[in-house]
């Protein structure tokens, strides 16, 4: 008989296996049960995912930013590699919003399955239409604003770099839909001061904060010697971006702990997600992170309930903000320090038994 | 075709029945083969599953790797019995960080793929004459298409083309189940001197050829489409875009297609394709957004 330890480091695991634990979040308001979400414009409007985990399960579908009228996008190539990463240049492919809620969020209502609608635009006009257009649409979790794309009517600058245009996209999209339904702005990290951006939306109105989308960047492809994306430049994403994602969720939630936080940027495993709640994020999106392993919100989910279970946390909300909190002020929760010590039966040792 | 609705139904109790799945294979063998590698995973329920021209998208680099996006490679071959409940191959050369990964794999290490992906060649419901033709690696889904054509009664020719002999795969293989093999080689070495599409028209003159399968380099495919239409012959083109997901939700894998309605839209060639009727792809402007396609900017865009 051996005597093994058994590390619950969150790992990719197969097994299905998920501890009873309180993973609900408030984000702006209103409750999921699960806090581990998709990204936009990482799950398509979750039709394509549905083989691979349970949409009902997770804490819910963010959909691709959908803008007033379909949209081609931009040419290809589209995306590059990079260092735990990729560079990305879609430029908002989509049906359009009237097809988008006639079709995309038809079938994820049809299934039940709980929805943050992405919303992009080039005008605060076109922001107040798409707002318009889902006032009367009942059941969705929140609305996701995108506001990291260009104003048309202000020489294409982006409207998250600037805090009147941030703030007045914000105020007309919380203004025109419905008050119950959680209005959550999406922040760019390509800026000076993300906490003074913040401010101004939390200010206009927004009940909720996501952060952050993606980085701007380039890669120069040295066989053609020539911009690797068709799109010139492109947005970064995947892990090589995490800890400036978490800096970012760190620094707002320093300065507004009140205001609820859906974080991300490169998380792949649990232990990156319980980063980003550490920081102050309430709940997270899972990004790049699916497209190499399309069931990756769910696993993460699972990994994050044992990340937390491990630390001797009761619920995923105890957790938010944790490292904020001084540590000789406040006691560690009463975490299993003592690693759980099982009997393993004439058994092969398998690979996460380690031997002590 | 996989459809959200039968990926949908699939769910839940019947694994079986699911149009896609994710599995994390173990390397059964891996061999050389001229520039190539052959590589055999396991893939329990990806088999019966796979008809010609589905591909898989392989995760490269393990759980913690640099390397995040999906690789897509056509599926080649599929056993779904044996000791090892259900294999495939999948034929590669190297050329960047994943494939060479995917290189340095053992018998025994894992590899986690995701299959099978995409729409398949459409089949012919009469015992039709067909032309395969393939450059490069590009040949790698051709043999269970001649096997499944062949299965119906079709004639099948096959025209092979590569730079060097090298890289011209499966000849054996073609060989034995084509009417006739036609070879062609940059240089001359083996073959015809020149291109698959030069030797082409011949072939299609002489078999009169009702519909002509391609796979290979994107320049290829547009020729064959060409040389296709100008016969008054049916072609089907398995392409090669630049994928990161392959499941459909990254949308970085667009082609302009024209559709039923005569509209052109930027189709996603992972779950649209890969393989799509030549006619209706608009090869001249691969790698544009054509000014008449859906959605398109009416001007061109500052950013
Ligand atoms: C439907 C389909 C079937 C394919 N079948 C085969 C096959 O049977 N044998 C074979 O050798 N190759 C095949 N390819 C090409 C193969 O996917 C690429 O060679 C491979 O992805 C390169 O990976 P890398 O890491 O070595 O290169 P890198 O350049 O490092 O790849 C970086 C990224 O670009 C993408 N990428 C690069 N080149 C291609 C390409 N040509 N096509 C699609 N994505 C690309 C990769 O998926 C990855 O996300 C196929 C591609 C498609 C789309
Ligand atoms: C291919 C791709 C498309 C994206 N499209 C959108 C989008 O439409 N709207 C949006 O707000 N963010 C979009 N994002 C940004 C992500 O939602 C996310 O903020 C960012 O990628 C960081 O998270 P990650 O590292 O987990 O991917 C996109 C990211 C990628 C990689
Ligand atoms: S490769 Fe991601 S949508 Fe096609």
């Amino acid at each position: 008989m051996t005597r093994a330890v058994i590390t619950r480091e969150p790992r990719r695991d197969t097994s299905l296996d998920r501890p009873d634990f309180d993973m609900s979040a408030n984000v702006g308001g209103v409750t999921l049960p699960d806090a581990v979400l998709t990204a936009s414009g990482c799950a398509a409007a979750g039709r394509e995912l549905e083989p691979f985990l349970d949409l009902e399960r997770i804490g819910a579908v963010v959909t691709k930013s959908v803008m007033l009228a379909p949209r081609s996008g931009r040419p290809t190539p589209r995306m590059a590699e990079t260092p735990s990463g990729m560079l990305n240049s879609i430029g908002l492919q989509g049906p359009g919003i009237d097809v988008f809620l006639e079709r995309d969020l038809r079938w994820l209502r049809d299934r039940g399955i709980r929805t943050v609608v992405s919303i992009a635009g080039g005008s605060v006009d076109e922001f107040t239409k798409l707002a318009q257009k889902l006032r009367h649409v009942e059941g969705l979790s929140a609305i996701e604003v995108n506001i990291s794309c260009p104003n048309v009517e202000d020489r294409g600058q982006v409207f998250a770099c600037e805090p009147s245009a941030a703030a007045a996209v914000l105020s007309t999209v919380r203004r025109n839909t419905m008050p119950s339904v959680p209005v959550l702005a999406k922040l760019s990290p390509d800026v000076t001061d993300i906490v003074e951006i913040a401010r101004s939306v939390v200010a206009a109105g927004a009940d909720g904060l996501s952060l952050i989308n993606t980085l701007l960047g380039m890669v120069i492809d040295v066989d053609t010697m020539r911009p690797a994306l068709a799109g010139v430049t492109g947005g970064l994403s995947g892990p090589a971006i995490r800890p400036v994602a978490v800096r970012c969720v760190y620094q707002v939630h320093a300065a507004l702990p009140d205001v609820p936080i859906l974080g991300m940027g490169g998380i792949r495993h649990g232990v990156d997600a319980l980063e980003f709640i550490l920081a102050g994020a309430s709940a997270v999106s899972v990004g790049t992170a699916t497209f190499n392993d399309p069931s990756a919100p769910e696993r993460v989910s699972r990994q994050l309930a044992w990340a937390l279970l491990d630390r001797g946390f009761t619920s995923l909300a105890d957790a938010v903000g944790y490292a904020h909190r001084a540590p000789d002020t406040v006691a560690r929760p009463a975490a299993s320090v003592e690693p759980e010590v099982v009997d393993v039966l004439d058994e092969e040792p398998v690979a996460d038994v380690a031997e002590r | 075709m996989v459809t959200a609705e039968t990926a949908a139904s699939a769910r839940g109790k019947t694994a079986e029945t699911k149009a896609v799945v994710q599995v994390k294979s173990e390397v059964i063998a891996l061999r050389r083969a001229g520039s190539y590698y052959v590589m055999t995973l396991t893939a329990a329920g990806i088999p019966e599953l796979t008809r010609p021209g589905h591909f898989v998208a392989v995760s490269c680099g393990g759980d913690d790797g640099a390397t995040l996006l999906r690789r897509a490679f056509s599926i080649h071959n599929v056993a779904s019995r044996g000791v090892y409940g259900g294999t495939l191959d999948i034929v590669f050369s190297v050329v960047g960080k994943g494939t060479r990964w995917l290189s340095e794999r053992h018998r025994h290490d894992s590899v986690e793929i995701v299959g099978p992906l995409g729409r398949p060649f459409a089949l012919p419901r009469q015992p039709v004459s067909c032309i395969l033709v393939a450059g490069g690696y590009g040949s790698a889904p051709m043999f269970m298409l001649a096997e499944a054509l062949r299965a119906r009664g079709c004639r099948v020719d096959v025209v092979l083309g590569a730079s060097t002999e090298d890289k011209l795969f499966g000849v054996l293989d073609a060989k034995r189940i084509a009417a006739t093999l036609t070879l062609t080689t940059d240089d001359g070495s083996v073959g015809e001197r020149g291109r698959v599409t030069d030797l082409l028209p011949a072939v299609l003159e002489r078999t009169d050829a009702d519909v002509v399968y391609a796979c290979g380099p994107m320049p290829m495919l547009a020729r064959v489409a060409e040389v296709a239409h100008a016969h008054g012959a049916h072609a089907q083109c398995l392409v090669e875009e630049s994928m990161a997901c392959g499941t459909g939700i990254c949308m970085t894998c667009v082609l302009p297609v024209i559709g039923d309605d005569g509209v052109t839209r930027m189709l996603r060639s992972c779950t649209d394709g890969p393989v799509f009727r030549a006619d209706r792809v608009r090869w001249a402007d691969i790698g544009t957004v054509p000014p008449d396609a859906y959605g398109a900017p009416a001007v061109e865009e500052s950013s």
